[in-house]
């Protein structure tokens, strides 16, 4: 395949960007996306230009690490990926692909397509745990029971890979995805219950302290989430928010 | 200098608790004076730096990452083992550190292998504690399901996300002292050098990699959990930021390093398409409880099918080649990992082959979803004749338990592995070997700790399924916490380490100096045109099977790319800013000096054990030949000025407790 790259060029957080056109030819369809700018890089290299910066680790869709905009959307047209995991064979011979970073006033750019998204951690910080000391002297695993549909419920919110596409892809940029997850996560579990109010009160300030939007139900973060982190998950949080305003 | 491995006195099954009872303890009121840099935050660096931080530390974490929760223990697919005897299969401590001592071939340290079975138990009640959704049962107790080389069931599991789950158990714990100031994170920045001062690692100079500067940092002592090194061969399972330069830079300044030569290849792998790969997905190990191993019996047959003539569905049943089950009757499917990879490499080698480059086997679940289904209509009095009600209710099941990993392997591969058999093959996963540290987990650098897939100790020349995981929280939550503080109690006097001693003057100054040399080459050829190369010769001739002469060429081909390396590497923009380029060729420049000491080691040991199979030493029917009398030791080298001039040191493997016996599965 033929392509044509239109791609955000950014220097660092200070000055401005813009996008910038690349030519690439022999692209595989069996080749990831990320494949696909590795050999653009390589090219670049080669010409003695400065290669595109774009975040990636594992390369298999779990460390949350990789981000992109492609084409307007998170992670790309495929459904239920990340960026690492899609793959050529989603586009056409011939195709313009556009390429921007995750865009939010809370993931302000490093460099091209980097961002930093330190902010997900603060948020993780004020609450995302349960204060248990790693004494090893807790009680046995098995002494308290969890009904299988509640591990199973906090098992699925908890596949969170932490990558932003849902603040990337909210048009009020919010992280109510991101922090239900977490929120829900513990709420389900009994482990979880006992500071369950404080959690969700500290998590949630903090979450607007650092400038993320608020929800308005469009769901759009839902059907880009590559987990497929349910909506319910916002709706579970709001609750146990209100159950702990009232307390 | 003579190798201790402080093993205490005693029966095996009281050390541990012994020693605990006898070491020095530092006072709540002196821990708040004492330092300690933890390097990487996977399971082993997250667990050890939130206790540390808990315990009272101040505690520096670095990772190379945006984030401490992105390590690569994050992919860690199929789950966790402890001796919890929750299935009543006859699991106790003793039957795990035997099974874990028989995967590894009998080159792990006994003393160490027994406390990490002691531990175990304790690492499944903590992550429940901490929120860890392990899989349960409709009773609401936790589940289990069996691994490789092992006849119980003693593995947790949270679906094919295990590590991800335990990781952000750990992820959460570093998270509380975060925000209580306990924990100093350091995002995105790299370890480039390890500062000694008297004799006693004192600090490290690391990269801020954003903005490019060198900075350094003190502590009492420096724990390094910077994982494995199989990014040397190129192509692995790792992740692609993986690298071993912490720990080489700890090696060359005194570290020895042990066993580099015990790689663990795994044997399901989605294998390789063509040369822009740049890496090799995993397919969980668990997979082996259901899927059954094949290729085609008949040569022509193989042969169609690599030129698309004849799908993998059409062979008939007595065509086709279990070959584990019918080598391994007494294990089948579920042999350990280097045996099952070697069986697929000899078949692919004999020409059977499935894939367009005969580098393929099939991993197939039609008996498995056929066997659930029809368990499934017992269950709830349906027709056991309706093949299709059959399929539909088998596919649930299977699909219930490893969704997310047929998910993925149709994204890669574009074919739905629920009709056709998945294809796999052999990879780079893991490496056993790693920094020589004593039963303290401290390396041969006072006061230099190492963790995890970091260190050697635990798994010998092979690791069983699932024991990764749980031997970095062992060494993180259990074992560090309680060594360290031996040796920080002479520390509580000691005061700050100042940073502008000379020591740390010389090893800032080595580390500009490299920077420079790489940026200021203008050389022809981008960093992974070297690191191809690399992983070429490694995966040729240091790989799945090697040979004296492989090895012997190996090592002056790697020594030789070393050399073009520094010539003829560019690395494009500016080392004072955010710079991926000078990233990678800074870990690309360690593993081309750790290629050579790894094809050294390979060499110099004469024998088959677990991942490390040599040519001129194997049974008639192709079994690795250990030799017990000559090598019955750990090989822990020292550096000095170049990997080729490594100095041996023997660590001799003395076994107590259990008998050294042929391995055998059949």
């Amino acid at each position: 395949m033929n392509l044509t790259l239109k791609i955000w060029r950014q220097n660092n957080a200070k000055e401005a960007g813009k996008m910038v056109d690349y030519k690439i030819n022999n692209i595989s369809p069996d080749m990831s996306f990320l494949e696909m700018l590795d050999v653009l890089n390589n090219e670049l290299i080669e010409k003695g230009e400065d290669p595109v910066a774009f975040d990636h680790d594992c390369r298999e869709g779990i460390c949350g690490m990789c981000s992109l905009f492609i084409n307007g959307e998170a992670h790309g047209p495929d459904r239920g990926v990340t960026t690492c995991q899609l793959h050529m064979r989603m586009f056409k011979d011939g195709d313009t692909i556009y390429i921007e970073p995750f865009r939010a006033k809370a993931f302000p750019v490093i460099k091209d397509l980097v961002v930093d998204r330190t902010a997900f951690d603060k948020i993780q910080h004020a609450g995302g745990f349960v204060s248990v000391n790693t004494s090893g002297n807790t009680q046995d695993a098995n002494a308290i029971p969890i009904p299988k549909h509640d591990a199973d419920r906090a098992f699925d919110a908890a596949t969170c890979i932490g990558c932003g596409a849902c603040v990337a892809t909210c048009k009020n940029s919010s992280a109510m995805l991101f922090v239900s997850a977490k929120v829900s996560q513990f709420a389900l579990l009994p482990q979880g219950k006992v500071e369950a109010a404080d959690r969700v009160r500290n998590m949630v300030e903090e979450m607007d302290a650092l400038g993320f939007g608020n929800c308005t139900n469009t769901g759009a973060c839902e059907i880009e989430c590559p987990k497929g982190i349910s909506l319910e998950n916002i709706a579970r949080m709001n609750r146990e928010y209100l159950k702990a305003s009232i307390k | 200098m003579k190798l201790d491995s402080k093993i205490p006195q005693g029966p095996i099954d009281k050390k541990w608790s012994d020693y605990k009872n006898h070491i020095k303890l530092v006072n709540p009121a002196n821990k708040r004076n004492i330092d300690v840099i933890v390097v990487g935050t996977g399971l082993a660096g997250g667990s050890a730096a939130a206790t540390l931080a808990e315990l009272g530390y101040n505690v520096k974490a670095f990772c190379y990452q945006d984030s401490p929760r992105r390590a690569h223990s994050i992919a860690a697919q199929g789950g966790i083992n402890a001796s919890k005897n929750y299935q009543g299969d006859g699991d106790s401590v003793y039957r795990l550190f035997y099974d874990t001592v028989k995967g590894g071939d009998y080159r792990a340290r006994e003393a160490n292998v027994y406390r990490l079975a002691e531990v175990s138990e304790n690492i499944i009640d903590q992550c429940v504690a901490q929120g860890v959704p392990f899989a349960r049962e409709y009773g609401g107790l936790l589940d289990n399901r069996s691994f490789g080389g092992v006849q119980v069931s003693r593995t947790f599991y949270a679906k094919g996300q295990t590590g991800q789950q335990l990781l952000l158990g750990a992820y959460s714990a570093m998270n509380r002292q975060i925000g209580r100031g306990k924990i100093q994170m350091y995002n995105r920045h790299e370890m480039l050098d390890i500062v000694k001062v008297d004799g006693k690692a004192r600090g490290i100079i690391a990269r801020n990699l954003i903005n490019g500067e060198i900075e350094r940092h003190s502590a009492h002592a420096v724990v390094i959990c910077t994982g494995g090194y199989g990014n040397v061969f190129f192509l692995s399972t790792n992740a692609m930021g993986s690298n071993v330069t912490a720990a080489w830079k700890a090696h060359k300044r005194g570290a020895f390093f042990a066993n580099p030569c015990y790689t663990q290849i795994h044997p399901t792998c989605i294998p390789v398409t063509g040369d822009h790969q740049s890496k090799l997905t995993l397919m969980s190990e668990s997979l082996r409880n259901d899927g059954r191993i094949w290729v085609p019996k008949k040569m022509e047959d193989a042969v169609a099918i690599r030129e698309g003539r004849l799908k993998p569905t059409q062979i008939a049943e007595e065509d086709r080649d279990y070959y584990l089950e019918r080598r391994y009757p007494s294990f089948g499917n579920l042999v350990p990992r280097d045996v099952a990879s070697r069986a697929a490499k000899e078949r692919c080698d004999a020409g059977y082959g499935v894939n367009a480059t005969g580098e393929a086997v099939y991993l197939d679940f039609a008996s498995a979803i056929d066997r659930y289904g029809k368990e499934q209509a017992r269950i709830h009095h349906l027709d056991e004749n309706d093949a299709k009600l059959i399929y539909k209710l088998g596919k649930e099941v299977v699909e219930n338990k490893y969704g997310n990993l047929f998910q993925m392997y149709e994204k890669i591969v574009d074919e739905d592995p629920y009709t056709t058999p998945m294809m796999i093959y052999p990879a780079v996963h893991y490496t056993m070997g790693g920094l020589w540290v004593d039963y303290n987990l401290m390396s041969t650098i006072e006061g230099c700790y190492v963790l995890g897939e970091a260190n050697f100790s635990d798994h010998g020349a092979n690791r069983l399924g699932a024991s990764a995981l749980m031997q970095g929280l062992a060494d993180g939550y259990f074992v560090l916490p309680y060594t360290i503080g031996d040796y920080l109690a002479n520390d509580i006097r000691t005061g700050k380490i100042p940073t502008d001693l000379p020591e740390f003057e010389e090893a800032e100054k080595n580390v500009r100096n490299i920077i420079d040399h790489l940026m200021n080459n203008k050389g022809t050829h981008s960093v992974d045109y070297f690191h191809k190369k690399l992983g070429k010769i490694m995966w040729d001739k240091v790989g799945m099977a090697r040979n004296a002469q492989g090895l012997t060429e190996a090592m002056d081909e790697i020594a030789q790319l070393r050399e073009e390396f520094y010539k003829d590497v560019k690395v494009s923009g500016t080392a004072e800013s955010f710079n991926q380029e000078l990233e990678k060729a800074l870990r690309v420049a360690d593993f081309l000096e750790l290629g050579e000491l790894f094809a050294k080691d390979a060499l110099h040991r004469e024998e088959s054990c677990g991942g490390h199979f040599r040519e001129e030493h194997q049974t008639e029917d192709g079994e690795a030949k250990r030799d017990d009398e000559n090598f019955a030791y750990v090989a822990a080298w020292e550096y000095k000025g170049n990997p080729r001039e490594s100095v041996l040191h023997k660590e001799d493997l003395v076994y107590e407790n259990i008998k050294l016996v042929t391995r055998s599965y059949k």
